[in-house]
């Protein structure tokens, strides 16, 4: 059953690919309006055996600088987690990290490190952001 | 009939009628007799009904030494809970008229409380909110409802995500109203018959493979029992009636009804578990108060208001107080006191571990100079003119008086501290002395009949209740501030303490050996009434000082 509905997803996702994304292998084109443009950044998607009433494990494979991603690549996010729905598709997750990085979300940081420059110095955090994309992601 | 299907009861015929679509998503009917069977559920209005009334007090002892108390509960075992769980749906239904499952998450969603449930039901002007806020469709506008819901489903779940979903990206299908044979289930992309789909009020479809895969993950995995939304994402609640007629497996639908009848009793203000050991009763009261209650299984005593072991002189809120502050400190706190002084200015605890006595503080918003031996500031200390031996130097004098106090503190938590910890270690290992009293009682049957040495079983019960009367009294104690009444109340406690140590000496000595039973016996019956009138006195007392406001706390200790 996990075989087929991932095979669609899989076809959706080549044929309408949400914006900023693509599929094999899973990247996203950092966001125009964030500081992590121009950066190409791939994720690692794992499917769990009982997929899709678990949700799937995604991690990001290129380093990046966000309150929200740790240093193994790991995300912070609720759908991934605890709000994860069988309904929901990797599509829906990917377009949901794009915005996640245009909008972090300090107030639950996994970084507290990252999350306290996001909130006092802007100026610093976009900096760093822009550097470490250049650095790792270009 | 399997066992656990008594768990909900058929709706009565015209309430079939009313739900329309969910009628054959199936359901479990019960015989009426197994609802009207017992009255233990009728408790509400006859006490004389009840199956088991309670006086608070120890068995054995509750004769002749009872509380004051009134507090009338009853005993709950697993299926009493889902009968009188079935009760309360059944008589919120018979004036609402709306199905069982409706009614059950309504409720739940007013933890249970029929009036407050039944005074918004009525008020015409937010049963949409009401019905919208406990994630239910609104049952009286069924066919535009599901509309709105819809597009409001979309809305919401796209908001969550943060991201902007457009419909035509949605694998969901969800148009139940399009007549066709087959549907594709959004979950596992398979197409099917219709007859092997299924969905709720909100209109989403799945495949019942599904489904059961989606709840059996929610029950057993997550251990949600009570609020599992439609996979969908939109707020919709699955009723039990779905997970009941979809889920085959016993020990899913076991674990699905441990849960509603948990999150039942835990909602519930006038219900409390025992928290006895593996023991899976209820209590249940007609009003939630500070009582002691006993579990007619395990014999657990209990304070129905929190839930703590039975903690008379205290009252919840300090006793709270209390186990918050011994969990915090207790060991640690010993420790400290012997080993460590205090920064004068930042309060940090500092360890020396070697060097002179010119200390810095190390707190970086502190970095305080000062002389370990007078805790006085440094500075004075390096010209030829100073030397420590200056104790009337005002500002030492100033750090050690603090110093002095934040230790007489401790002091004064310790003591009390010791003394309960001391009490509870006692009434632990009192548990042990009960076993050997009662060996001594068999052999001493040689001797006396049955009847005659029974006095030592009331005597270990009540050395049990002084123990845990006096436990309490520390922290009561603690808490209290100095006034003429708090005199009494520790000469009282003195005098109670004294003579259960006396009481509990007798009974650890191997009295088998006395060759005059009889006048042993007749110190022991002696004794352990002047401990229990001592108890009662010290108690009452108490009661008194809380009806009369004598009693003055200390808020910031």
């Amino acid at each position: 059953m996990a075989l087929k509905r991932i095979n669609k997803e899989l076809l959706e996702l080549e044929k309408d690919p949400p914006a900023n994304c693509s599929a094999g292998p899973a990247t996203i084109m950092g966001p125009g309006d964030s500081p992590f443009q121009g950066g190409v950044f791939f994720l690692a998607i794992h499917f769990p055996a009982d997929y899709p009433f678990k949700p799937p494990k995604i991690t990001f494979t290129t380093k990046i600088f966000h309150p929200n991603i740790n240093s193994n690549g790991a995300i912070c996010l609720d759908i991934l987690r605890s709000q994860w729905s069988p309904a929901l598709t990797i599509s829906k997750v990917l377009l949901s990290i794009c915005s996640l990085l245009c909008d972090p979300n300090p107030d639950d940081p996994l970084v507290p490190d990252i999350a306290r420059t996001y909130k006092t110095d802007k100026e610093k955090y976009n900096a760093t952001a822009r550097q470490w994309t250049q650095k790792y992601a270009m | 009939m399997d066992e656990d299907d008594q768990f909900f009861i058929d709706d009565n015929s015209e309430d079939a009628e009313e739900e329309g679509s969910d009628d054959d998503t199936g359901f479990f009917p019960i015989d009426e007799s197994i609802v009207h069977s017992t009255n233990v559920t009728t408790t509400r209005t006859a006490p004389e009904q009840l199956p088991a009334k309670f006086s608070s007090g120890i068995s054995g002892a509750s004769n002749n030494y009872p509380l004051d108390n009134n507090f009338e509960y009853v005993v709950l075992s697993q299926d009493e809970i889902v009968k009188y769980m079935v009760e309360c749906i059944k008589e919120v239904n018979e004036v609402i008229k709306l199905p069982t499952t409706t009614v059950r998450l309504l409720l739940h969603h007013f933890r249970w409380d029929k009036e407050k449930l039944m005074e918004r039901f009525y008020d015409p002007n937010h049963q949409d909110e009401l019905f919208r806020q406990a994630h239910i469709v609104n049952p009286f506008k069924k066919a535009p409802q599901l509309q709105t819901q819809l597009s409001n489903s979309s809305h919401r779940s796209a908001r969550r995500q943060t991201s902007v979903t457009s419909p035509s990206h949605s694998l969901t299908t969800v148009n139940p109203l399009r007549p066709s044979t087959e549907q594709t289930c959004a979950i596992c992309c398979s197409t099917k018959p219709v007859n092997e789909m299924a969905g709720l009020e909100c209109g989403h479809i799945f495949c019942t493979d599904c489904w059961r895969h989606y709840l059996t993950t929610k029950i057993i995995d997550e251990g949600i029992g009570q609020t599992i939304p439609c996979p969908a994402k939109c707020d919709i609640l699955v009723d039990d009636r779905t997970v009941l007629a979809l889920i085959e497996i016993p020990a899913v639908r076991r674990k699905y009804q441990h849960l509603i009848t948990n999150s039942f009793v835990e909602c519930n203000r006038n219900m409390r578990w025992c928290p006895g050991n593996n023991c899976t009763n209820a209590i249940k009261a007609s009003y939630c108060d500070v009582a002691m209650v006993t579990c007619t299984t395990c014999k657990t005593s209990f304070c129905f208001q929190c839930g703590q072991s039975w903690h008379e002189p205290i009252k919840c809120k300090w006793l709270k107080r209390w186990q918050k502050k011994c969990h915090d400190d207790s060991e640690t706190s010993n420790w400290i006191s012997a080993n460590t002084k205090e920064c004068p200015k930042c309060h940090a605890t500092i360890e020396k571990n070697g060097g002179c006595n010119h200390l810095i503080c190390k707190n970086q918003s502190c970095k305080y100079e000062f002389c370990w031996i007078c805790l006085g500031p440094w500075e004075p200390h390096g010209s030829s003119w100073y030397n420590c031996n200056r104790f009337n130097e005002d500002d030492a004098k100033k750090a050690r008086d603090d110093q002095e106090r934040s230790r007489a503190a401790l002091q004064r938590y310790l003591h009390y501290y010791k003394r309960y910890h001391n009490h509870h270690e006692s009434l632990r290992l009192e548990s042990k002395l009960l076993d050997q009293v009662q060996k001594r009682m068999e052999l001493m049957q040689q001797q006396m009949s049955w009847i005659e040495v029974q006095f030592l079983q009331v005597a270990c019960d009540v050395l049990r209740q002084c123990r845990q009367t006096l436990m309490y009294t520390y922290p009561f104690a603690f808490y209290l501030k100095r006034n003429n009444h708090s005199i009494i109340f520790e000469q009282n406690q003195a005098d109670l303490e004294h003579a259960t140590e006396e009481l509990s000496g007798y009974l650890e000595r191997d009295s088998t050996q006395t060759t005059n039973l009889t006048e042993m016996k007749q110190k022991v019956q002696d004794k352990y009434r002047y401990c229990s009138t001592r108890r009662k006195v010290l108690l009452d007392h108490v009661t008194e000082g809380y009806e009369s406001d004598y009693w003055e706390y200390n808020e910031d200790v």
